[in-house]
């Protein structure tokens, strides 16, 4: 069968809205089919084989048409928030990469950047363009799970082979910088926990140049595939409009004609001084969100093998702030020097205070704009740690995404939204 | 100044390089209004409650290692010595907001309520305020005045209590024959 494409133009997806009234985050079935017979209520998750974590949804099905979702959520609450206000701050940051396990060191990096804006502390260049490698990798690293899984409830096993193969290439990176393949804690205030180790920019390189082959043959498997584009082209419709007003970001923005991406909109770290593109697609179904997510992975490459260059030549430069009050001491000075002791002790034990006052900061993770709202009160612990999930948003735009789909297309158009449960529940 | 004239602004507020405005509770409709028409922010980003029980008094945040906490904020203890700005009222309920224009400033809508008093909707101004009003509701108890679907969001529908507040106590069971009943 074949699919026609829409012209790239800036006509809207569909006319008017599509979130359902009066509450967005739940399609209703209609009255005048509620009492007939042909209306099978099931329960979607929590704990289905092909869902994206614990998810529940209970749809109302007409046949195979589904036409009433509601999104129920909470399955893997752990109160992340609560448990980061009973941490002093240096230890809260451990939290931080667990909530979306997926991206991990962006959500690191929010919360170490929402600190570091309070405590105004600043960070040697080192540190922030190794940074911006790492969370470059991160989106590899998470756009490869999106991409495997996805590909697998659609059937294309073999995707799920191929991307974890490049995954595992990402997490022995990160455990070459850090020790552990993920939540690495390898960010802190002041910088980075250690110096980056010998023979990470040979392996990293090697890496940049395997890359860009494996995703063009994933797009070889994809893009054309039949199956695949009967599966997604045409499905899952969101309007520019209605990603706006729903708060999405990210991929799926970006999938309905918005142009907007946090790293270049709002640069942060050094994303201001290299250079990579930002596709944009128009027609804002599952495609267009897999096709931007491909695109995505070239351009994290590319931003990869900027930051490699800058990289090799800071040989010998520091890693982290010199700031006693804040950044532990190095390790071989302790048996040296008494107020290296001192500080070592006070900071493990007490922790650094942070300034009063509240900030909100804000990355482009692999998901879309994750943003970390924190409150101190001048004390050794957060006030108040918000995480600002894109993962959340993203779900309350099922009920707009799924309507009169088939039930057979809902895994496809909910998985292409992306959502990681942990950050969803947090 | 940028905003004013927005109706119901109590202060402007300029820190770290954010905006923060403060806005009272019976213009908060009109305000959003105003702030998504007339200024153009046409994102709600997020909306984070933050509950202030507590606040600048020792052992709250100070608290750490002996039962009854140590005062950090009296004079001589390192780091900061001053105790914080006090608040005006036990919750402030957050609004994020966002325009998607490049340069375009991010604000921030701060609403303050003492405990029992419930803050406005604003679904129908940024649908995607739903799961954010609901969330607020259930981890701080604010309730949440004509939401269309005034429910729990994570936590189960017959939970006890708001696990964000100050006053929710932190884990661990109560011990039997402690001498203390």
């Amino acid at each position: 069968m074949a699919v026609t494409q829409r012209p790239p133009s800036q006509d809207p997806i569909y006319d008017g809205t599509r979130i359902p009234s009066p509450i967005p985050t739940v399609l209703e079935i209609d009255p005048s089919l509620r009492d007939t017979d042909d209306i099978l209520t099931v329960n979607f998750g929590p704990n289905h084989p092909s869902m994206h974590g614990v998810l529940r949804l209970v749809l109302d099905l007409d046949g195979e048409v589904v036409v009433g979702v509601k999104a129920k959520v909470g399955y893997v609450h752990t109160g992340f928030e609560k448990n980061m206000e009973q941490k002093t701050w240096w230890k809260a940051i451990t939290y931080a990469p667990r909530i979306d396990y997926v991206s991990f060191q962006n959500n690191e990096l929010v919360f170490v950047l929402a600190v570091e804006k309070l405590l105004g502390i600043e960070i040697p260049p080192k540190a922030t363009w190794m940074r911006m490698l790492l969370c470059e990798l991160n989106r590899l690293h998470s756009h490869l799970v999106w991409l495997g899984t996805s590909a697998l409830e659609l059937g294309a096993i073999s995707m799920f082979w191929y991307t974890f193969r490049e995954r595992e290439l990402v997490l022995d990176l990160s455990e070459l910088v850090a020790g552990y393949r993920m939540h690495t804690r390898y960010f802190q205030t002041g910088g980075l926990a250690e110096d980056i180790p010998p023979g990470f920019y040979p392996e990293c390189r090697k890496f940049v140049e395997w890359m860009p082959k494996a995703i063009d043959d994933y797009d070889a498997l994809l893009r054309k595939n039949e199956i695949w584009e009967d599966r997604t082209r045409g499905l899952g419709l969101l309007s520019r409009a209605d990603a706006i007003a729903l708060g999405q970001t990210g991929p799926v923005l970006r999938a309905s004609g918005v142009d907007w991406d946090l790293r270049r909109d709002e640069p942060y770290l050094f994303y201001d001084r290299v250079g990579f593109s930002v596709p944009v697609l128009p027609n804002g179904d599952t495609y267009d969100r897999y096709r931007i997510r491909i695109e995505e992975m070239r351009a994290s490459v590319e931003i990869v093998e900027q930051c490699l260059d800058r990289l090799e030549r800071m040989e010998g430069e520091p890693w982290t702030a010199d700031d006693r009050k804040v950044v532990l001491p190095p390790r071989e000075e302790l048996h040296t020097s008494m107020e290296s002791l001192i500080h070592h002790f006070k900071i493990v034990t007490e922790g650094y205070r942070v300034p009063e006052g509240e900030v909100y900061v804000a990355v482009e993770s692999p998901r879309g704009e994750l943003g970390c709202y924190v409150v101190s009160d001048g004390g050794p612990r957060p006030w108040r740690v918000k995480f600002r999930a894109p993962s959340f948003a993203a779900l309350e735009a099922t009920a707009t995404v799924v309507q009169h789909g088939y039930v057979a297309d809902l895994i496809a158009i909910v998985g292409s939204l992306d959502t990681v449960m942990g950050e969803v529940d947090r | 100044m940028a905003f004013d004239g927005l109706p119901g602004l109590v202060e402007e507020k300029s820190a770290y390089g954010e905006t923060t405005l403060v806005v009272d509770r019976p213009h908060l409709i009109e305000a959003c209004m105003a702030l998504r028409d007339e200024h153009g922010f046409d994102m709600l980003v997020d909306i984070a409650a933050t509950d202030y029980l507590g606040w600048g008094s020792p052992g709250v945040s100070g608290y750490i290692g002996t039962a009854q906490g140590r005062n950090l904020n009296r004079p001589m203890t390192q780091g900061f010595q001053v105790l914080p700005a006090p608040k005006p009222k036990r919750f402030a309920v957050n609004y994020q907001l966002r325009a998607i224009r490049r340069g375009a400033p991010r604000v921030r809508v701060q609403l303050w309520v003492d405990d029992g008093e419930s803050v406005p909707t604003v679904v129908e101004i940024w649908p995607g305020a739903d799961w954010f009003e609901r969330e607020v509701w259930d981890m701080m108890g604010i309730e949440v005045e004509g939401h269309p679907l005034h429910e729990r969001l994570i936590m189960d529908e017959d939970w006890e209590g708001h696990p964000l507040r100050k006053d929710y106590p932190l884990g661990g069971e109560p011990v039997r024959f402690s001498g203390e009943e």
